[in-house]
């Protein structure tokens, strides 16, 4: 065990963990946020997806001890039902989800990869999307929501 | 989480209706078929604030449904969309559905019964009332947001607060109460956005995965290595020491293990050094169709005979003939399962992503050796499920180590164990036969199939359909061998085994959609050495793949255009119009399907249609696909899809549309990539470098889909219409391109590449 510091979406954190355990878990478990989610734990499908260093991680196969020092936004860091994110508001807009389990790693890795390529064409954001899974296959609008946000965003 | 009973659930609603254990027990009440109570009051409630709480056995598996029917009670009892709140599926509080599956929930809850029929007698009890206090006859009021008021005279008006709210109806579903009228809706039928949405894009929304209960504790399972393995011993100290274990659990072949966090529950369950007996042997993956061609015994079964297709066949100016091949596939829900459970002082409640509440309730009793009024299960929503994932598994799973600790326990399998365990969805072999007359016309159809059984769904009393319930020591349904197959005594196509075009006649009457008069359809089930369970159109995209198919190479040998040719063999009037609706909106161009490549190399492009009346009953679909073939490297690109679908009324365009779409693409996805595969000891399709499905920024099609609506049709289910028709329409649409015929699910690129190489 070992302490570890951290901050997710704006608030400190300090805890006292295996440093090994996968960042994912302390975020479900420990701080029960419900953006990033268990989905294979292999790091193949994108749905623990958090942003870190304005990158897009999967907490699933990140040790917690890599997140010392960091500053990490997960899905609920963006926006609330409330006061969504543009993202998040596209998404809404386009109903671009079926039962919804997906969408954090969708929503979180096209948001990193917009931060830092907000020229992208939809083919880029296609290629940046080619390790993110749907099961629903709710593509169609997914991709729709995404080029939404994208356009939104370069105005 | 508070754990509430109807009545406290009530109380705090602010609502006084009847609680289920106090209702009548009616013959209705446990009948899984969805009929359900018979009982007003437990549908829905009128609260002293005029909002209206509705109950409802059919639950949100990320379709819509859970808005929809929101939208039918909002609709039927003239209140606003948001005054009505609905439960689902929940043991304690709601009405015995049976099971959310097969698109029955739109066919039982959007017609003259169940919920529908509940907001119907709900409104004309009110107007009663209504009619009472002002002395006026009911066809003088009306009703707008939940204010009933005398036509032309609006000072006279009574909320349904006022006249019900907070009491109970005391009355029985009327089966003839009056629905609205669809040209008067203003709900139903308009695209209300989904209720969960924003709470899922923003990571508000509560999954079965978030539940967390006060003091609860996480498990893992540890499942044998293959099939046959049985339990020889469990060493408990490989993880004497781990932090954070509270218990190691053995139930007969069951064993999990119970630690204070998640991770420390994996590490353990990685390290547990358990060891098993070998397991069986299995089938060779390559020899999986012959292998069900010829393995017994079998269960046989007619569903058409019109015992002159030997005759018609020896008549025929032609005969051709195909065999179509299906690989097992699976569900792959993207989060893996999850349930919590407590188990403790003799009761059980467990939060359950179940599509069948109640029938879990049941055989999660016998599984934990209790009475199932002692159990409480709350269905959750879990990550899509197209049909049987692993939610009744693990429910069982986490009610095991709960029980065995006496504290809650969650449990969200590995992804492992998710994919090597589940239900998967029906391999098959289909031999067709069909024969011309002189002007081409089929004259005669002869279908035969085999496909693989074992286990399923649970239902009410077998536990051991799915891994944990065999591993705790119960059997899966005992497999029903019968042949010779008995003549059909009535019509029905819930699978889809017979094609559009026959005429469907047993015993002098017609229940198919087709001209052909000529008709055999025999199908074998024989025993799987996997488990098996629906999955998204189980038999039915099997079937439809290769009936669509071989009209199609039925229709390209005589030379027809494939929609002319589909429209000469149709009689059913709604299905011929599905099919025009498509050809038209793509534009389609009639002429024969090209036999052959334009050029034996590069990209060539062709065009294909399939189409299904799902479930012989439940819902019209037609699919256009056009697609390019890459004849070099055998990848199919498919450029666009035109669905035309009739689900009669439509409820909510838009969430109609996200099922067409996602079907479709889920089907797209299933036709070209997915099957699953094993080696001599062991399924090896067990994380998604070894199952692969259409992941989101693939190479998809446009999509355009036409909606026809029939308001005053019955309502049928949307979910699996598009997914049916898929396959067929590409691999029509490859032979369009290359004149090659793909009769094998998957169309991966080395087949296509192997078929194409076959070309003489």
């Amino acid at each position: 065990m070992s302490m570890i510091a951290f901050k997710v979406n704006g608030r400190a954190v300090i805890l006292d963990v295996d440093p090994s355990t996968p960042l994912l878990y302390i975020l479900s478990d420990d701080l029960a946020l419900r953006g990033p989610k268990f989905g294979c734990g292999l790091g193949q499908c994108g749905s623990c997806t958090v942003i870190m260093k304005g990158q897009a991680v999967r907490s699933c196969v990140t040790p917690v001890s890599s997140a010392a020092g960091s500053e990490i936004t997960t899905l609920e860091g963006l926006g609330s039902s409330e006061k969504p994110h543009a993202i998040q508001k596209a998404f809404v807009d386009e109903q671009a989800m079926q039962c919804g389990f997906c969408v954090n790693g969708v929503i979180m890795t096209a948001k990193a990869y917009l931060d830092r390529n907000p020229k992208a064409s939809e083919a880029d954001i296609r290629q940046a999307m080619a390790n993110v899974l749907c099961r629903c296959h709710a593509h169609t609008r997914m991709i729709r929501a995404i080029n939404r946000y994208a356009k939104g965003a370069k105005a | 989480m508070k754990n509430l009973s109807r009545r406290d659930f009530l109380k705090t609603s602010g609502a006084l209706i009847v609680t289920f254990s106090l209702a009548p027990e009616s013959a209705l009440a446990q009948r899984l078929d969805g009929a359900s109570s018979n009982q007003l009051d437990g549908w829905l409630a009128i609260n002293a604030d005029g909002t209206v709480t509705a109950y409802t056995g059919k639950c949100e598996l990320g379709h819509g449904l859970y808005t929809a029917q929101t939208q039918l009670v909002a609709e039927e009892l003239s209140v606003p969309f948001d005054h009505v709140k609905l439960i689902q599926c929940d043991t304690a509080l709601t009405p015995d559905q049976g099971t959310t599956s097969g698109a029955q929930s739109h066919p039982t809850n959007f017609n003259q019964g169940s919920l529908a029929l509940a907001g119907a007698t709900a409104r004309e009890a009110l107007f009663e009332m209504a009619s009472k206090r002002f002395g006026v006859a009911a066809d003088q009021l009306a009703v707008k947001d939940g204010v009933i008021s005398v036509k032309g005279d609006t000072a006279k008006k009574v909320s349904y607060a006022e006249l019900v709210g907070d009491k109970k109806f005391n009355l029985t579903l009327n089966t003839r109460a009056k629905r609205k009228s669809p040209s008067d809706w203003t709900v139903l039928g308009t695209p209300v956005p989904r209720i969960e949405i924003p709470a899922m894009a923003t990571g508000q929304f509560e999954y079965v995965h978030n539940v967390r209960l006060p003091g609860m504790l996480h498990g893992q399972v540890v499942r044998p290595p293959t099939y046959g393995s049985t339990l020889v011993s469990v060493d408990e100290n490989s993880v004497k020491g781990f932090a954070g274990i509270v218990k190691v659990v053995v139930k007969k072949d069951f064993v999990g293990i119970v630690a204070e966090k998640p991770w420390q529950a994996m590490q353990a369950a990685n390290k547990l050094k358990v060891t098993w007996s070998p397991g069986s042997a299995l089938p060779k993956q390559s020899e999986i169709h012959d292998y069900l061609r010829n393995k017994k015994p079998t269960r046989d079964t007619f569903l058409v005979n019109s015992k002159d297709v030997d005759e018609k066949l020896g008549q025929a100016a032609k005969v051709i003939k195909a065999t179509y091949h299906y690989p097992y596939q699976m569900h792959g829900s993207f989060g893996t399962s999850c349930a919590v459970a407590d188990v403790q002082s003799g009761k059980a409640t467990i939060y359950s992503p179940t599509q069948a509440v109640y029938p879990l309730r049941s055989t999660a009793a016998m599984l934990l050796g209790m009475q199932q009024e002692s159990v409480h299960i709350i269905f959750r929503m879990g990550s899509g499920c197209y049909g049987i994932n692993g939610a009744d598994t693990v429910s069982y799973d986490a009610a095991l180590l709960s029980q065995a600790v006496g504290k809650p326990v969650r449990v969200q399998l590995t992804r492992k164990d998710e994919m090597a365990w589940e239900n998967y969805g029906l391999a098959f072999v289909i031999d067709q036969r069909a024969g011309v007359d002189k002007d081409g016309k089929i004259i005669v159809w002869d279908h035969e199939s085999w496909s693989p059984t074992l286990g399923g769904r649970p239902g009410g009393n077998t536990p051991g359909n799915v891994v944990t319930g065999l591993l705790a020591g119960f059997q899966p349904a005992a497999f029903a061998a019968r042949s010779p197959a008995p003549d059909p005594t009535n019509f029905g196509n819930g699978n889809n085994a017979v094609p559009s075009y026959v005429s469907g006649t047993v015993n002098g009457r017609s229940g198919g959609t087709g001209k052909i008069r000529s008709e055999r359809v025999l199908t074998h089930d024989v025993q799987s050495p996997f488990f098996t369970g629906p999955l998204r159109s189980p038999a039915r995209l099997q079937n439809t793949f290769a009936h669509e198919s071989f009209l199609d190479e039925v229709a390209a040998e005589v030379k027809s255009d494939p929609v002319e040719y589909r429209l000469r063999h149709l009689s059913d009037p709604r299905l011929i119009d599905v099919v025009k609706a498509a050809a038209k909106t793509a534009n389609w161009e009639p002429r024969a399907t090209r036999a052959a490549a334009a050029r034996r190399t590069g990209v060539v492009s062709g065009r294909g249609i399939a189409c299904v009346l799902y479930e012989g009953d439940n819902g019209f679909c037609a699919i256009v696909a056009e697609v390019d073939v890459n004849q070099d490297t055998g990848r199919i690109s498919v450029k666009r899809f035109v669905i035309a679908n009739d689900v009669g009324p439509i409820s909510n365009p838009d969430g109609l549309k996200n099922q067409l779409e996602g079907g479709a693409l889920h089907g797209l996805s299933r036709a070209l990539n997915e099957e699953v595969t094993w080696d001599d000891q062991k399924i090896t399709s067990i994380d998604w470098r070894t199952y692969r499905p259409l992941p989101v920024g693939a190479d998809i099609p446009s999509m355009e889909t036409v909606l026809i609506n029939r308001p005053e049709a019955r309502a049928t289910g949307a979910g699996e219409t598009a997914v049916t028709v898929v396959a067929a329409a590409i691999g029509n649409a490859v032979f369009d391109a290359t004149g090659v015929r793909l009769r094998q699910i998957p169309f991966t690129p080395e087949r296509v590449k192997a078929e194409l190489a076959k070309r003489t």
